[in-house]
């Protein structure tokens, strides 16, 4: 280990996925590997990117498309960016207003967070809506599971995203205000603002990302690809402090203590209490009662930080299913190589942990938790299905979009 | 058909910078300059001024939403794109240093846009400027008047003369390493603490 100690900037966007950057500063693990970890809060995705580009940030807290998208050219001023690690699996939710889910109520939906059973209800709405004005839904961004995954479901369901309904881009923390004030009638955000809907009473959760796609890719540690071979020696540092921070991000024991360093006004700035049910799983719909998702956010097990090639290439064919990019050979292998399972591996032998030896996988294909070859211990993965049980095979795209 | 004045849009909530950039603008010549400074339903005003070019402060929450709104065609009638010169690496970071973005129509000519940048970066950090400038002098004030409160409280407790209740102050904050309002906040938390009699 290096005696000397690399400042290292890295950006966030205050959402309970930061904790492992959050972790890894302030329970120490950074400073055990001799890095002074400065975390900047930003506002928007377009700040990160921004200031990733001029140099102000090595690396940052992104939705995970967003490397692939600057690799591919469909953001301005982007830098080539790499995603060496993953910060985590799941903890994004679907909420809608209140009134909304009393249509949907009326029409079925059950209020268990089953996707089928709410998307089944919201067509039926739909149907009896007609030529009502279009219901509105909000993402975070373009380039955003949240996108891909409310697309996803809606399509599923039998909505056509693009023609039923009208999805608009609103950053994060104003989500709930514009769904209070009656300017959309749902959104697909990261936590805790689906939590703090449902306890301030004004939206009710229908369904989360855990169920539509079971341990599925959310935010990634997105590294400059110019910082990451000038310093291939902190970066190592820096993803071995993350991975310590995911394991302890993961520990039961540690959540109080988590929520409570996420809630400081420097962090998420925001009531501890609201990020709890995310730590836990013990999710509060938005009518009192608690449903138990055990994998709704996932830091550290069934291998949450790896970059699974597999999990670019699923982001890559919703970028060409819905028309943000063309599909070629050669943007697939960007795609593919905007992740870099060989980094993390680099990073992390030394520490005698599980690792996958495989760069992508079948993705929905295991029903049931899963030992998988690692090198160096044994790794449990999975389940990991789709709700509407399609599989998702990184080698072949062509027929996973034909279908 | 090409208009001969550029149309500039500036979206800002901070009301005062807004006022300060747009005057800069108007001062270089550019008269028609909107301000808005709540995002709320910004598609329409954006449809209606139909801006040649869009200035915006990096902080804004919104500029994912705005960015978004760009790449719709349906959403506003031209198309905009964020203005980046790879040519002039210095004056995009110089943007964003001073916490300035601007978007621009498809097709300006980079001469044209490039003062209209320039203004905005020019005045972002006079604004910046001048709101340190103004937190600097509040809180000098606030320290004086704690400064004042603990020194009344050691002339009326221990009897001292003015200078000399400052000179104790002074002296206890160098041996604690400490700034003098520190030492003067402790002393009147203290005195607070202790109850009535102290001098307020």
């Amino acid at each position: 280990m290096s005696a000397e100690v690399s400042v290292v900037p890295v950006g966030f966007l205050p959402l309970l996925d930061s904790a492992l950057l959050v972790a890894a500063r302030e329970v120490g693990f950074a400073a055990e590997e001799g890095i002074e970890l400065v975390l900047v809060r930003e506002n928007s995705w377009a700040s990160i990117r921004d200031r990733l580009a001029v140099g102000h940030f090595a690396a940052a807290h992104m939705l995970a498309p967003m490397p692939i998208a600057f690799n591919l050219g469909l953001a301005p001023l982007a830098v080539r960016t790499i995603a060496p690690m993953a910060l985590g699996l799941g903890g994004n939710a679907v909420t809608v207003s209140k009134s909304l889910w009393a249509e949907m109520s009326e029409e079925g939906a059950r209020p268990d967070l089953d996707p089928a059973s709410a998307g089944t209800a919201l067509r039926k709405v739909l149907d009896r809506r007609n030529d009502e004005t279009k219901l509105r839904f909000a993402v975070v961004h373009p380039h955003s599971s949240h996108n891909y995954e409310l697309r996803y479901w809606l399509t599923a369901c039998g909505i056509d995203p693009d023609r039923e309904v009208e999805l608009v881009v609103i950053p994060p923390p104003l989500m709930r205000d514009a769904l209070a004030a009656g300017r959309i009638d749902g959104y697909c955000v990261g936590e805790p603002w689906n939590s703090s809907a449902a306890i301030l009473g004004i939206g009710h959760i229908v369904t989360t990302k855990s169920r539509i796609w079971q341990s599925s890719p959310e935010k990634v540690l997105g590294v400059s690809e110019a910082w990451a071979m000038a310093n291939p020696d902190t970066l190592d540092r820096l993803l071995r402090a993350l991975y310590r921070a995911a394991k302890w991000c993961g520990d039961a024991a540690n959540h109080a203590e988590l929520a409570a360093l996420l809630a400081r006004a420097e962090y998420v700035n925001c009531p501890s209490e609201w990020l709890m049910p995310a730590l836990t799983g013990q999710i509060q719909q938005g009518d009192g009662s608690i449903i138990a998702v055990a994998d709704f956010f996932v830091p550290h097990d069934k291998g949450a930080t790896f970059p699974w090639q597999s999990h670019a290439l699923w982001f890559y064919s919703q970028m060409v299913r819905w028309g943000q990019v063309g599909a070629s050979p050669k943007h697939e292998l960007i795609a593919r190589d905007s992740y870099r399972p060989d980094l993390y591996r680099r990073g992390l032998r030394s520490l005698g942990v599980a690792l996958p030896g495989a760069n992508a996988k079948v993705e929905g294909a295991l029903t049931t938790a899963m030992p998988v070859g690692a090198a160096g211990a044994s790794l449990v993965l999975g389940p990991d299905g789709f709700f509407d049980g399609k599989v998702f095979d990184p080698d072949h795209i062509v027929d996973y979009l034909a279908s | 058909m090409s208009r001969s004045a550029l149309r500039i849009l500036i979206i800002d909530e901070n009301r005062i910078r807004a006022a300060v950039i747009e005057e800069g603008l108007r001062e270089a010549g550019h008269g028609e300059v909107a301000t808005i400074h709540d995002m709320t339903g910004i598609a329409r005003p954006i449809a209606e001024i139909e801006p040649d070019v869009i200035v915006i402060d990096l902080e804004n929450p919104n500029r994912d939403m705005l960015e978004s709104m760009f790449q719709l065609t349906r959403a506003v009638k031209r198309p905009i794109a964020m203005f980046v010169d790879r040519t002039d690496s210095a004056s995009t970071e110089a943007a964003i240093e001073a916490g300035v973005s601007a978007y621009v129509v498809d097709g300006l000519r980079k001469e044209r846009i490039k003062p209209i940048l320039d203004m905005a970066i020019s005045r972002f950090n006079a604004f910046s400027r001048m709101a340190r400038e103004l937190e600097e002098a509040r809180s000098e004030l606030e320290n004086r008047k704690l400064i004042d409160r603990a020194k009344g409280l050691l002339m009326k407790s221990r009897g001292l003369s003015e200078q000399e209740a400052y000179a104790l102050l002074r002296r206890t904050a160098m041996n604690q390493n400490r700034k003098i309002a520190e030492i003067a906040q402790s002393l009147i938390t203290a005195a607070d603490l202790l109850g009535p009699g102290g001098d307020t």
